[in-house]
């Protein structure tokens, strides 16, 4: 019986690897909520569920999130999101913390077609839902915390990069790196980006490629770029992957300053590059920000003080803020340049 | 012995038959777990909840059925799990090329069989051990799904497929409906036929049913590609469930379900164990987990509990086969 005896370490073994390697989907901000059924209590208990746990930009958004739920006193603030980004798991979590009694759920919501069902079915068990960061299907939830409209955004990109290049009237040909072709919220900033430029002739957009939200392949594709097209003056990298991807592709060309690189992403992120001169401005709303509007609006909304049709209302330290039918905006772009980018830590 | 004590025996034996002492400890854990969910939050164990939370088990309780099985003779099939992303990702991609919804269905339960009669062929006929078969198409099997699919995830399925995996008929949901079909037919197969003897028969000794004239390969290669089937079928429901197809579905799947049946009493060593003990390691897992998430909001103790319980049942089990030896 010699190879039974060997079969169980070995066993042993593949399940641990197996085991490790699906630690999904953890948990680290929390104020305690223990499986509690306070509907008609007086704390709340509010939920927040990012895209991906573990990503610098949701974990601002967090913090913001636990500090407007200090400020507010009775919340019970909880924080979690599948690890892996998956949206699958991200359903899950929403119907567990559903049947626990949540009073409000508020969803970054990665892919609407899966996570729509649950949202709407745990609105119709009196769950208020709302959308923060990525919008969901608009039957889905009451209200989507805007952090900017796609307007602002796009041409916030735009005329960053007309700054950055320069000049009473800034010339060259740009290309856009983008998430996904399919990816909506990157679209509809295109769209606008394409607006903005008519106001700068002679900006010519030669390309727009995906880089899938892959760092390496938003690499390969400026490499590509910066090939076929010598005379390149810039870069947008519109997602908080492709816009490292591209500065880095851009920097080990030796093609820093001469190639600008602007789009969106952390600061954090964007520090080195900011430093060496490749990217000049990084465009962005403060999440920090996102995070407490979403959690005071969550509250609003589940002790009713803030009802559809309402057109603002006030959000702690933010002041009033403007509510667009169903949408509620933060509406303030940031632009992180040298002179401001470390003071910021996300 | 008293002629008076017979009677008493006789009920103690069937009842022995019924449910044996791995089983009897089970049902005290999960009864001990329950009442001290309770405890903790009485809201946890209301009917409606638990019908709701039971939609998260149905494709581990489906694939534990043949897993079940092949462990029996002495087996093991790590590549579930990516078995069934395949047959998804090969469903969605069909989806998107405008192949109608059931035709897609056939043809994915079909790759997940065809990945099943892969490890069965290497397994049975070429003689490898299925340790190291199913590790190498647990991650061959993925690979391929996530190079087919460029790690894109399908989604957007009609409503009336999505009802399939969401909906219920008459408060139970669908896919328990689907465990329930496979589950009796496997606890058919081995109470009315002569396949449990067989299966137990192999996993004792293989050499001893080979020459008592078992056809041990046929059936290895059956089971192992019947696993497969399950998997595909599990993945279907689960996509339809979610409404979403991916390459990396399915992650943790293997370790869950080969925990399920290792925790509900079958040997890892092939030749002792029950569909009935695996159903009880099933509802033990589950319940854990859900509890788990549900009172702590800390998912990452699953993985450590399941863990933890893998080892500990394996442990449980070689010493008591240390002790029968």
């Amino acid at each position: 019986m010699r190879i039974h005896t060997c079969i169980v370490p070995i066993f042993a073994a593949v399940g641990i690897v197996l085991g490790a390697g699906c630690g999904n989907h953890g948990q680290t901000a929390s104020t305690s909520t223990t499986g509690v059924n306070t509907k008609s209590g007086k704390m709340l208990n509010i939920f927040m569920l990012p895209k991906k746990k573990g990503l610098a930009y949701f974990t601002s958004c967090s913090e913001g999130a636990a500090e407007a739920a200090k400020d507010l006193g009775d919340v019970n603030f909880v924080y979690d999101g599948p690890s892996d980004g998956s949206p699958d798991e991200a359903a899950s979590l929403l119907e567990t913390w559903n049947l626990k009694g949540a009073d409000a759920i508020c969803v970054s919501v990665n892919d609407p077609s899966v996570l729509s069902p649950p949202m709407k079915a745990a609105e119709k068990q009196g769950t208020h839902i709302l959308t923060f960061d990525a919008d969901g299907d608009k039957d889905s939830r009451e209200f989507f915390v805007d952090q900017a409209t796609s307007e602002q955004i796009g041409d916030a990109l735009v005329d960053g990069m007309a700054k950055d290049i320069g000049g009473p009237d800034p010339a060259g040909k740009v290309a856009i790196i983008t998430a996904t072709l399919t990816a909506a919220n990157q679209n509809e900033w295109i769209d606008f980006m394409k607006k903005r430029l008519a106001k700068y002739p002679k900006l010519q957009l030669v390309a727009i490629k995906p880089c899938n939200e892959d760092q390496a392949l938003a690499f390969q594709v400026t490499q590509d770029l910066l090939k076929t097209y010598p005379d390149l003056k810039g870069i947008f990298g519109i997602s908080s992957v492709s816009f490292p991807g591209a500065a880095e592709a851009v920097k080990q060309a030796g093609m820093s300053g001469k190639v600008l690189v602007t789009g969106l992403s952390t600061p954090n992120d964007m520090k080195k590059y900011v430093a060496d001169g490749t990217v000049k401005s990084v465009i962005l709303w403060n999440t920090k920000d996102l995070g407490y509007l979403t959690v005071y609006a969550a509250e609003a909304v589940a002790t009713g003080k803030l009802k559809p049709g309402a057109t603002t209302f006030h959000a702690g330290r933010l002041g009033n803020k403007v509510v667009d039918g169903d949408k509620i905006l933060l509406g303030n772009i940031l632009v992180f340049n040298k002179d401001n980018i470390n003071k910021y830590n996300f | 012995m008293s002629v008076k004590a017979l009677p008493a025996l006789k009920i103690n034996r069937t009842l022995l038959t019924l449910v044996n002492r791995q089983e009897l400890i089970l049902m005290a854990m999960i009864c001990a777990g329950l009442a001290g969910a309770y405890q903790l939050s009485p809201t946890f164990l209301d009917p409606t909840k638990q019908v709701y939370l039971s939609s998260k088990i149905w494709d581990l309780a489906i694939l534990s059925v043949p897993m079940t099985l092949i462990i029996l003779t002495g087996g093991i099939d790590l590549s579930v799990g990516s078995a069934g992303a395949l047959s998804a990702v090969v469903f969605g991609l069909l989806y998107n090329a405008h192949v109608p919804i059931w035709i897609g269905c056939l043809v994915g339960i079909g790759a997940g069989t065809l990945c099943g009669a892969f490890n069965g062929w290497f397994v049975a006929y070429v003689r490898v051990h299925p340790l190291i078969v199913t590790l190498a198409t647990l991650a061959a099997f993925r690979g391929i799904a996530v190079g087919i699919s460029h790690a894109q995830a399908y989604s957007g399925f009609p409503d009336w497929f999505t009802n399939i995996g969401q909906g219920s008929v008459g408060g139970f949901p669908i896919p328990g409906l689907f465990f329930i079909a496979v589950l009796v037919v496997g606890l058919w197969a081995m109470g009315k036929t002569p396949i449990g003897v067989v299966i137990s028969a192999i996993g004792f000794n293989q050499n001893a049913s080979k020459f008592s004239g078992i056809p041990v390969e046929r059936i290895k290669f059956a089971l192992y590609t019947l696993s497969g089937t399950a998997a595909g079928i599990a993945a279907i429901l689960y996509v339809s469930w979610r409404n979403t197809a991916k390459a990396d579905m399915f992650g943790d799947m293997a370790l869950n379900v080969i925990t399920a049946v290792i925790l509900g009493g079958t040997s890892i060593f092939g030749g002792r164990g029950r569909l009935f003990g695996t159903v009880l390691g099933i509802i033990l897992i589950h319940e854990t987990r859900e509890f788990l998430s549900w009172q702590w909001d800390r998912n990452e103790l699953n993985s450590i509990v399941i863990g933890g319980m893998l080892i500990v049942s394996v442990l449980a089990d070689s010493l008591f086969n240390l002790k029968r030896r």
